[in-house]
């Protein structure tokens, strides 16, 4: 029975994906670019929900891992000749390998997955502000590097000439994936284990449970779908690795919070209606037509509006649009219930 | 001369220290917040910005220096009022992770609304400039806006000092830091306690504000961020439940951003976030609850 109900549970989020991708495939090319950034979007915000979501800590430093996968998926598929033209300090080693698409992205996720690990091994014995703070120190160093050393990229320079794979279908099937394992993860014991340790540290240190060893897994895990996500995006567009920094922390931190940070589904929702929203201003700075009414808003609006639904929505409902719940089918009035609630509550 | 050694000289230490006090100020403005509301307010830089666009526009309009100065104070606490108001106070009982993520919102909104209205290129402060020249000390030219910097901070810290200590208000924002319901329970006013620190916090930032707008000259609507996230890894470093490691691990961090800013070649000072970002992972690391207060403090609250 619980089984059943807890279907919409990967279910809605990721139909939303698919509907959203399909979508996009029925709207001009000029439109399609805002729903494939959309899906980026959506799996950097699953990437980020993996860790701040299950464990509770606030994290600053996620970003560093897209930048990361970004940067590991975009040196490795610019062709060779192209690397001697744009980036004529590169190391040896980066300068003659050469992968593709899949196997791209397979090792952006490995060196997102590997350097959160071996970030989190010292970082995750810290908690609150000074694991906050710390984490912060990871986004700025990451992006101070990778904009300045020549020698293991194109440093201030954009990315160019990789190729760029990523249409629709790709961009979902990474979304898909990362909701996937959220989702199966978050289902395990191990998932349930850090949740526990959100609620009360100490409770479940008592009961056994390593708080240290469960928010390095989950570090681990989001590090490797963010570095997942900065594979796909590098493939969408010429980017600057060392640029995914501080804006891209707080719009995606934004999505997380605006739609939830306590369900898969909040971070889905999120994802979409602000992303959604922040493309349709976007687009609308060039005049764009709704219902046969045509609108045009200065350039900036976008920004502008996003901060303020942000700050309206922190104020009036702090949990969230979906209240960090996931979607179940209602429950049958039974006696049994109370049990069930408890257990499918935690 | 001593400090030969690392090819440090007076003048670049004397930048440093001014560096260390204006982020002092800023580290005691975040710090005081953070005492009675628990809230650690990302948006401070955005305050310092909109002070140093009030003397920007004073300049550019003619105002005569007082009336500038005057301006960014009037401007800075206003906006530190609205934000307390419309921001702050329905947030109040919030975890401190919802009040971190929606001054982050601020502070995204501020930066915007000062991207739309004044553009990227921003504008320069000029009319303060004349304090960048150097004074002669003993042989040595040390630029004014760095005694400036120096004497107002501890002229700022030593007020400050003096308000917490010696009169109602500081007692009561004392007691309010340590145990706010506790301190409402014996009949403090919230609001008037939390609106005092916000007004310091303010006074606090503008002072800020005059101080690196003369340092930069262009006030660009990313004015003050980077500032600020140094500093909160500073107040965070040097302790963030009490004022005066806060200050000192403020000024600590000023410090050392003015110091290795002067002496690192220019190929290796581009890493300068870098080399400070990784020393805060080392310090949190070895002394997570902050590097100048007693070990086996009370457990952290956020």
């Amino acid at each position: 029975m619980s089984a059943v109900r807890r279907i919409p549970e990967l279910l809605a989020p990721a139909l939303l994906i698919l509907g959203t991708a399909l979508l996009g495939l029925e709207v001009s090319s000029y439109l399609q670019a805002y729903f494939l950034d959309t899906l980026v979007k959506v799996a950097i915000v699953i990437a980020l929900y993996v860790f701040i979501g299950n464990s509770g800590v606030l994290s600053f430093g996620q970003i560093s891992f897209v930048a990361l996968g970004a940067w590991t998926a975009g040196v490795l598929t610019v062709p060779e000749d192209q690397k001697r033209v744009t980036m004529p300090g590169l190391a040896h080693f980066l300068l003659t390998t050469n992968v593709g698409n899949v196997a791209s992205l397979a090792l952006a996720a490995a060196v997102g997955g590997a350097f959160a690990l071996l970030v989190g091994l010292p970082l995750m014995r810290l908690s609150g502000l000074a694991a906050g703070i710390a984490t912060f120190a990871v986004l700025e160093i990451t992006s101070n590097v990778l904009t300045y050393e020549q020698s293991i990229g194109p440093g201030l320079n954009a990315f160019s000439a990789v190729p760029q794979t990523t249409g629709i279908w790709q961009a979902a099937v990474g979304g898909l994936i990362c909701a996937a394992v959220a989702y199966v993860y978050q289902r395990t014991r191990f998932g349930r284990m850090l949740r526990a340790t959100r609620e009360d540290p100490a409770a479940a240190a008592a009961a056994g449970i390593s708080v240290y060893r469960q928010r390095l897994l989950a570090f681990a895990l989001s590090g490797a779908l963010a570095g997942l996500a900065g594979g796909i995006y590098v493939h969408l567009q010429p980017l600057q690795a060392g640029g995914l920094s501080l804006d891209l922390t707080f719009i995606t931190l934004a999505m997380l919070v605006v739609g939830g940070s306590g369900s898969l589904l909040g971070a889905v929702v999120g994802a979409l209606v602000l992303n959604g929203l922040f493309s349709f201003l976007s687009a609308a700075t060039n005049t764009v037509d709704v219902f046969g009414w045509s609108l045009t808003v200065p350039s900036g609006t976008a920004e502008l509006v996003l901060g303020l639904l942000m700050a309206v929505v922190l104020i009036l409902r702090p949990a969230g649009l979906t209240g960090g719940r996931e979607l179940s089918l209602p429950r049958r009035r039974r006696p049994v219930a109370d049990l069930e609630k408890a257990r499918a509550t935690t | 001369m001593i400090l030969g050694f690392l090819n440090l000289t007076w003048p670049t230490f004397a930048n440093g220290v001014a560096l260390g006090g204006v982020y002092a100020l800023m580290a005691v403005g975040i710090g005081l917040v953070f005492g009675v509301l628990r809230l650690v307010n990302f948006a401070y830089g955005q305050l310092i910005m909109a002070g140093a666009f009030a003397l920007a526009f004073g300049s550019q309009w003619g105002f005569p220096n007082w009336a500038s100065i005057l301006f960014c104070f009037g401007v800075v606490l206003g906006l530190s009022v609205l934000m307390d108001w419309l921001v702050f106070r329905p947030l109040r009982t919030h975890s401190p992770a919802v009040m971190l993520v929606a001054t982050f919102a601020v502070a995204f909104l501020l930066q915007n609304i000062a991207l739309l209205a004044f553009g990227p290129l921003g504008k320069s402060a000029g009319s303060l400039a004349i304090l960048n020249a150097p004074w002669d000390i003993g042989g040595v030219f040390i630029k004014k806006i760095a005694v400036i910097s120096v004497a107002a901070a501890a002229g700022c810290l030593v007020i400050l000092q003096l308000l917490l200590t010696r009169t109602p208000l500081g007692l009561h924002m004392r007691a309010a830091s340590m145990d706010f319901r506790t301190a409402r329970l014996l009949g403090i006013r919230a609001n008037r306690v939390i609106s005092g620190a916000v007004i310091v916090s303010g006074l606090l930032a503008a002072v800020s504000a005059v101080m690196l707008s003369v340092q930069e000259l262009t006030v660009v609507p990313a004015f003050g961020t980077q500032d600020t996230i140094l500093v909160l890894a500073g107040v965070v470093l040097g302790g963030l439940n009490r004022p005066i490691p806060a200050t000192l691990g403020g000024f600590s961090i000023g410090f050392a951003n003015g110091i290795l800013g002067g002496v690192l070649p220019a190929n290796q000072s581009q890493y300068l976030p870098s080399f400070l970002f990784a020393a805060v992972i080392v310090v949190l690391l070895v002394r997570p609850d902050g590097l100048f207060t007693r070990a086996g403090g009370t457990a952290q609250r956020v």
